[in-house]
């Protein structure tokens, strides 16, 4: 599904990512993990193709994603910080707006179910003015969903979701896996990742600390290796 | 419809939908309008002639500042709600998108500039109705060339600081020939004549359109990229 | 690398000495205008240049979209502030000409209107590079724009031309600058050749430093 090799990102001479490297395959969840200003969300968002690398290599399924980031951009679903929630449509309008724009389907039934998958069908014809954060990345989750992607990149989902909501969406996660699609998912909150995640990988500085299958780390040695970095030791080799 | 008219309705859609829910944009636009009216009064004076004379200038220099209020804030919807992004990743063409906001100024432009002409001919005693049928052409041709290139410099300067001072600094210069041309025909058309005798000015008009919209489709992708 | 500029600043220092000995020894003094009149062989060559500047903007703009290579975007900008540099030369010294000739510092005759609107034009342009800080940003912008103003060059010359002759105001019609007699153009020749090669020595030397400048601030 995805498959990076060398990811380089540089503003002048600020490097923000160093030769990152990871793979993914279908049906898998990566929890990238990290410090804040570790670059999660800049690596996230090269992979969604909103920015270039300025080195590396990306494949994203299938696609050279560098060089034909649109064909890559049709399987790829983002939730990242901004909710895409114009505050003057309501749920109805903004699902059938984005869905449209994205050459999807859009009809009344299927933005229906797609609601009712993120729970907000009952506020379905409210102003999005009046949804709480947390209301907003369910519909940002639902606008994503209905352009059917094979990869999932969320960043952060779990912020501002009550303990039902984190329940909820990770049970969401396990179904999208299960269908065969891949996610990745920035995160802070490492029980909450942990628990749907295969794969995790740590980011500190730009470069990848830690990339493991979940099944050989401890959550002890992963809780150690974790408050290392955060507390700025350095990344582990 | 195809795909791409499919996208550029959408746009067009949700941006006359977000107009009608908020109403400010609208509502600021027609008082501007009169306030301009009253403004032109007490600059040129109580003279009926001179401003009779000056009728077609001061005509589209009230559409120019309304274009600039109103066409500076293409984009805010999209910078405000954080959905500038959402637009850069969707699919296909982005020129569909260009085209979608056009339509979308030009229907609110098009709202504004019948409200002006109403008053200019209710507050100066000009009957424009006799007119009206070649004035319309004219507006339409004017307002087009002020869009194109309102909506895309719109879309430039919705990522910039000083974004009210950079917009007209860019859209002005380019305006000067649509200016020259409309109000050129514009006299023409109030005094009577026929469309035939303003037809180099609307040809001019027409080209200067089709470059701008041209310009516009081609190059929006480049400037809605991250 | 840099043996290039020197040597067109060499030239060019040549040049502007033949020029302007061409201009006063050379050149015969006007008939009618006296010896005012040799500000034309400031001021002809000054927009000629000037358009070759701007010429050099649409052609670095429409390179950097298709390449994205940002040569082409320092190409673009260096050649704009030149272009306006050379054109505000030609509105001050066709000013200066127009006082003693004229009785008037301004006149909105077609070719000095059209000239100002693409001085502005080109203003607009710098103004836009100076408020967008990041480079790959700054670069789309400004070749978005360089194409914008290059098409407006024939559409505001033909609107303002049209202007003034379909609709003739009831002020004083001023004419243009009269025309050259034949045989001084060679005289406006070989000074323009000196200013092209003036330009090229700064636009070079411009790139350069802009190419060093991204180098330490990225």
């Amino acid at each position: 599904m995805i498959a990076a090799a060398g990811l380089r990102k540089s503003y002048g001479p600020t490097v923000v990512l160093e030769d990152v490297s990871l793979a993914l395959g279908p049906g898998q969840c990566l929890a990238l993990l990290g410090p804040n200003g570790a670059g999660k969300t800049t690596l996230l968002r090269i992979l969604a193709t909103l920015i270039r690398p300025t080195a590396g290599f990306l494949l994203v399924g299938g696609v050279d994603a560098t060089r034909h980031p649109e064909a890559a951009r049709n399987v790829i679903g983002m939730v990242g910080h901004g909710s895409y929630v114009y505050e003057d449509l309501t749920a109805l309008e903004n699902l059938r707006f984005w869905t449209t724009l994205g050459g999807h389907d859009a009809s009344a039934p299927r933005l229906q179910a797609a609601l009712r998958q993120v729970e907000l069908d009952g506020v379905a014809d409210e102003r999005a003015r009046t949804f709480s954060a947390g209301m907003k990345r369910r519909l940002a989750l639902a606008r994503v969903v209905l352009g059917r992607p094979r990869l999932l990149l969320l960043d952060e989902p779990f912020t501002g979701l009550d303990r039902q909501g984190r329940k909820w969406l990770s049970e969401f996660l396990l179904e999208f896996k299960a269908g065969g699609g891949a996610v990745v998912l920035a995160t802070h909150s490492l029980g909450a990742g942990l628990a749907v995640a295969d794969r995790v990988a740590v980011l500190a500085s730009g470069r990848m600390a830690v990339d493991q299958s979940c099944a050989d780390l401890s959550w002890e040695d992963l809780r150690q290796l974790y408050d290392n970095l955060t507390e700025g030791n350095g990344p582990a080799q | 419809m195809t795909a791409y008219a499919r996208r550029t309705w959408i746009v067009l859609w949700k941006d006359l939908l977000t107009e009608r829910r908020s109403k400010e944009n609208l509502n600021a636009l027609v008082l501007f309008a009169l306030l301009f009216l009253f403004l032109f009064q007490f600059a040129l004076g109580a003279d009926r002639e001179r401003l009779q004379a000056a009728l077609p200038g001061l005509m589209w220099l009230g559409f120019i500042l309304a274009g600039l209020l109103g066409l500076g804030r293409s984009f805010l919807a999209e910078r405000d709600n954080d959905c500038w992004e959402g637009l850069l990743q969707s699919p296909g063409d982005k020129s569909a998108i260009y085209l979608g906001k056009l339509l979308a100024n030009l229907a609110t432009m098009a709202v504004v500039e019948a409200v002006m002409v109403t008053l200019f001919g209710f507050f100066y005693n000009v009957s424009l109705w006799a007119t009206l049928g070649p004035l319309t052409v004219v507006i339409a041709l004017g307002t087009l060339g002020l869009a194109a290139m309102g909506t895309l410099f719109a879309a430039m300067t919705a990522q910039v600081r000083a974004r009210e001072l950079l917009f007209p600094v860019l859209l002005l210069p380019a305006q000067v020939p649509v200016l020259l041309a409309t109000v050129s025909a514009t006299e023409s058309v109030l005094l009577g004549e026929p469309l035939s005798a303003a037809a180099p000015w609307l040809k001019l008009l027409a080209g200067a359109d089709v470059v701008y919209l041209v310009i516009g489709l081609l190059t929006f992708e480049f400037v809605i990229e991250n | 690398m840099s043996r290039t500029p020197r040597v067109l600043g060499w030239l060019a220092l040549a040049g502007l000495a033949t020029g302007l000995g061409a201009a006063f020894a050379y050149a015969p003094v006007e008939v009618a205008q006296g010896n005012v009149q040799r500000i034309m062989y400031l001021h002809l060559p000054s927009i000629g240049t000037a358009y070759v500047a701007f010429a050099l903007v649409f052609l670095g703009s429409l390179a950097y979209l298709v390449t994205r290579r940002l040569g082409w975007d320092r190409l673009a900008a260096a050649a704009a502030e030149l272009g306006v540099l050379f054109t505000g030369l030609t509105i001050v010294s066709g000013s200066v000409w127009g006082r003693p000739t004229w009785g008037t510092w301004w006149t909105w005759d077609a070719r000095l209107t059209s000239t100002a609107v693409m001085l502005l034009v080109y203003v607009g342009y710098l103004l836009l590079r100076g408020m967008v800080e990041e480079t790959d940003r700054r670069a789309r912008f400004a070749g978005v724009v360089g194409i914008v103003a290059a098409a407006n060059i024939p559409i505001v010359h033909f609107s303002v031309t049209w202007w003034r002759t379909l609709h003739q105001p009831p002020t004083i019609l001023t004419p243009g600058p009269s025309p050259i007699d034949r045989s001084l153009w060679l005289v406006v020749a070989v000074n323009f050749v000196a200013f092209l090669l003036l330009f090229a020595y700064f636009l070079t030397r411009r790139m350069e430093i802009a190419r060093l400048e991204e180098e330490v601030t990225g």
